[in-house]
């Protein structure tokens, strides 16, 4: 194998396993700031006892999150030092943006909400926990932003020819806030809202059925049952907006999607199927002219095919890209469909009795997880064979000075390390939620006198 | 060119850059200093009273290293893709050191068993002190320069060449420099038999440091003569490594009256002060191409645009004092002896 294709194995095997923990460090932050919020509010102790063992999750998924975010930085250097040297005043802003306003905030304030519990007054701890939270949120934005800015160039100049190209940023807003910017934010962010939502409630569902810590319980997973619902419905809808923004910005990339191949057929919209790259064909279950309606609000309207565009500027995995974007949208409907019976049951006061229901919910904790895996896929190899859309091939991309082999040695490390630390995360994890809330003999040793001013000026 | 108090933008972003990797040694070398002598001190209580000593920091000790890598990229594109592409391998196993010393801090205390615990603190030791040096020897090849072709790519670039002699001395001296940071920064956190402990340790890292600082300036001299041209040149600027000779001797001194947190500040300020020495001798070379000096990366041909250094510029403006009161803050919460409490690693 040569550079380039172990250079992408390598890269999409590390920021996919990185992509396991953040969606959940701001999912499981957000519970967390609910609950300790409410703590606050209420004085209700069930929700300190909450949120003092979410934090312990939290702190778990929080530390693998950063030593594998760092792969990355890393990794653009590396790997893709022509990539590097191409967008380093556009990507290289974006990437000391977060270090400097988000990834500082959530990592320092983080020593509070981990171990500051007996060293601050409630309040503080809580304004820790809301600054981790926002920490990780920013993080996303920026994060997202770089990525949307290879998906939808905007704010720069081309500088320089073949291999002395590079983009020049002429407008930071510009670039910030380039086509796909926000309504790709709102989409990870909510993605990421869902995946905390539903361990919350997968755990407490799990604690249910085993008929341990139920009061606790019975509180957690109506927290997470509202945040599910109301978040998988509003990603029914942001998911929506991306698509239509990629309909605009990246037509190709659309036509992958639904591997609609010729612009003079029905634009169909398929709910699943199979795309024959050899003949060209999909087969499966389809809306016919769902994709015109959705994009253009009439059945007849003319979405353009793959043959719109040179056979050299449209994905070769069209199949792949068609199935992971189904299966994403899929899994978002069964998450709608999931969240709207566990409310229903809860409202009419039966939901603690569907034993069946609550096991569903333990295992259904994977589905967000795999939707935005899915959903990443579908939205970085469709982009290809770009690595910035229209702009940079990901062929041009790569380190000239750095061998095969030494990409194969360091895809065998990470193999080897990522295999060994997923085996530890699933075993801790398993036994922090075995051993399960320490919901007896809570003592408070928290400093309940002392405000922020006297932290100040002591 | 733009410039702003009479120095050009790819000279401020020169200082950013070194000021944060300052900032980035003397806050995680205390904590990879400590890591790394973690199998030094011995019991159970004990390691997990040293390992909480940098237990609530080091994640954002950590953020500096993040900061001035997200700098470099952004801030010198090309001096960041030809470093980190040549370097493939030196940069992967940092990256391997990194997360398993991450995991480790992470996993060692969750479990009872002798061997989990002996076998997470070997990987914890040996992973800060694998960082610590590694981060020297990427210095160390920084000062010495590589082959680099016309486009600023390394030619053939291979691992043994990384290995060489002077920069596995400057590896060894950082890793030295940090572990008696990290020996000073321990003092301050414990008490009663681990710190006398400590304060053996100390007087033992001490000597190590200055020892091997002595060797790789000897080293230097002989060897890599055209790391000193700059101060031949200009006689005036002999104050500084005079400064920084003090400043290090007298670290041995307050350690012996027991000022450790003074000490602290000294040994804090050796590496600002050897980075400064550094950054003089380089500006405005960033890496030097021994085989044509027109084809050296300079801050002004591996700079990124004006317009986009100015921006950076300002995000720094508006981030570092940002950063700063953070910092502050969690080591205000966290000041004084390590008390073990059922949150604690």
């Amino acid at each position: 194998m040569d550079v380039e294709i172990l250079s992408r194995i390598q890269f999409a095997f590390t920021v996919s396993f990185h992509y396991i923990y953040p969606p959940l460090s701001i999912g499981i932050g957000l519970m967390l700031v609910i609950s300790e919020g409410l703590f606050l509010k209420t004085k209700d102790q069930r929700y300190e006892v909450l949120t003092r063992f979410w934090v312990k999750i939290f702190a778990l998924t929080f530390g693998i999150g950063v030593a594998t975010g760092i792969v990355m930085e890393f990794e653009f250097g590396t790997n893709w030092a022509t990539y590097s040297r191409y967008v380093g005043d556009i990507f290289g802003s974006a990437l000391a943006a977060e270090g400097i306003f988000a990834f500082a905030l959530e990592s320092s304030f983080l020593g509070i909400l981990l171990f500051g519990w007996n060293k601050v007054s409630p309040k503080v701890h809580f304004m820790s926990t809301v600054g981790v939270f926002f920490g990780s949120m920013f993080s996303a934005i920026w994060i997202v932003v770089a990525n949307s800015w290879q998906q939808t160039p905007a704010g720069y100049k081309i500088v320089g020819e073949g291999m002395e190209a590079r983009a020049e940023i002429t407008d930071f807003w510009e670039m910030v806030f380039n086509p796909s910017s926000v309504e790709r934010i709102l989409h990870v962010w909510v993605g990421a809202f869902l995946a905390g939502a539903f361990l919350f409630i997968s755990v407490h569902a799990y604690y249910l059925v085993r008929d341990r810590h139920q009061d606790i319980s019975k509180l957690g997973i109506k927290l997470g049952l509202i945040a599910a619902t109301v978040f998988s419905f509003v990603q029914l809808f942001l998911g929506h907006m991306s698509a239509d923004g990629v309909a605009v910005n990246q037509p190709a990339k659309l036509a992958a999607f639904e591997g609609h191949y010729y612009t003079d057929h029905s634009a169909d919209l398929y709910l699943f199927g199979w795309v024959d790259q050899e003949s060209k064909e999909v087969y499966g279950v389809k809306v016919p002219g769902g994709l015109a309606f959705l994009t253009q609000f009439d059945f007849d309207g003319k979405v353009d095919g793959l043959d719109a565009f040179p056979e050299d500027e449209i994905p070769t995995q069209i199949n792949a890209v068609f199935q992971f974007y189904h299966l994403m949208v899929g899994i978002g409907m069964m998450l709608i469909g999931l969240s709207v019976l566990g409310t229903f049951y809860w409202i009419r006061g039966k939901l603690f009795e569907q034993k069946w229901l609550l096991w569903v919910f333990v295992f259904a904790v994977i589905l967000p997880q795999l939707a935005n895996q899915f959903g990443w896929f579908a939205a970085e190899m469709g982009r290809q064979p770009w690595v910035v859309y229209g702009l940079l091939r990901t062929s041009d991309a790569l380190s000239k000075a750095v061998q095969a082999d030494q990409v194969l040695f360091s895809l065998i490390m990470f193999t080897f390390v990522y295999t060994l630390l997923f085996i530890l995360f699933i075993y801790l994890l398993n036994k922090k939620i075995k051993h399960g809330p320490s919901d007896t003999h809570l003592i408070d040793h928290r400093p309940h006198q002392q405000g922020i001013n006297d932290f100040f000026s002591e | 060119m733009e410039t702003f108090l009479g120095l050009d933008y790819p000279t401020l972003w020169f200082l950013v850059v070194g000021a944060l990797f300052s900032g980035y040694g003397i806050l995680d070398g205390f904590d990879l200093g400590a890591g790394a002598m973690h199998l030094f001190i011995k019991g159970d209580q004990n390691r997990r009273i040293a390992l909480n000593a940098v237990g609530p920091v080091w994640d954002g000790n950590e953020v500096w290293l993040v900061i001035g890598g997200g700098t470099l990229f952004a801030g010198f594109p090309v001096f960041y893709a030809t470093l980190f592409s040549a370097m493939y391998i030196p940069f992967m196993l940092f990256i391997m050191f990194i997360i398993l010393r991450a995991i480790s801090i992470e996993f060692r205390s969750k479990e009872e068993m002798k061997w989990w615990r002996t076998m997470w603190d070997v990987s914890y030791s040996i992973s800060s002190g694998m960082i610590a040096f590694l981060l020297g020897v990427v210095l160390g090849n920084v000062l010495k320069g590589f082959p680099l072709d016309s486009n600023y790519e390394a030619i053939e670039p291979n691992l043994l060449m990384f290995l060489n002699p002077f920069s596995i001395l400057v590896g060894l001296t950082s890793l030295a420099l940090m572990m008696m940071h990290g020996a000073i920064y321990l003092t301050l956190k414990t008490e009663g038999k681990l710190f006398d402990k400590v304060v053996k340790m100390l007087e033992k890292c001490m000597i190590g440091f200055i020892i091997m600082f002595g060797i790789l300036s000897v080293f230097t001299l002989i060897f890599q003569p055209h790391l000193a041209e700059r101060f031949k040149d200009h006689p005036t600027l002999f104050f500084l490594p005079l400064i920084a000779i003090l400043g290090i001797a007298n670290i041995p001194r307050l350690a012996r009256k027991q000022k450790y947190m003074q000490a602290f500040v000294f040994s804090s300020l050796t590496f600002s002060l050897l980075l400064i020495l550094v950054a003089v001798q380089l500006y405005p070379n960033l890496l030097i191409a021994p085989n044509d000096p027109n084809n050296s990366i300079t801050i002004y041909n591996a700079a990124a645009s004006q317009k986009g250094l100015g921006l950076m510029l300002t995000i720094a403006a508006i981030g570092t004092p940002l950063v700063l009161a953070y910092t502050f803050i969690v080591y205000r919460v966290f000041w004084g002896k390590v008390k073990l409490d059922e949150h604690s690693y």
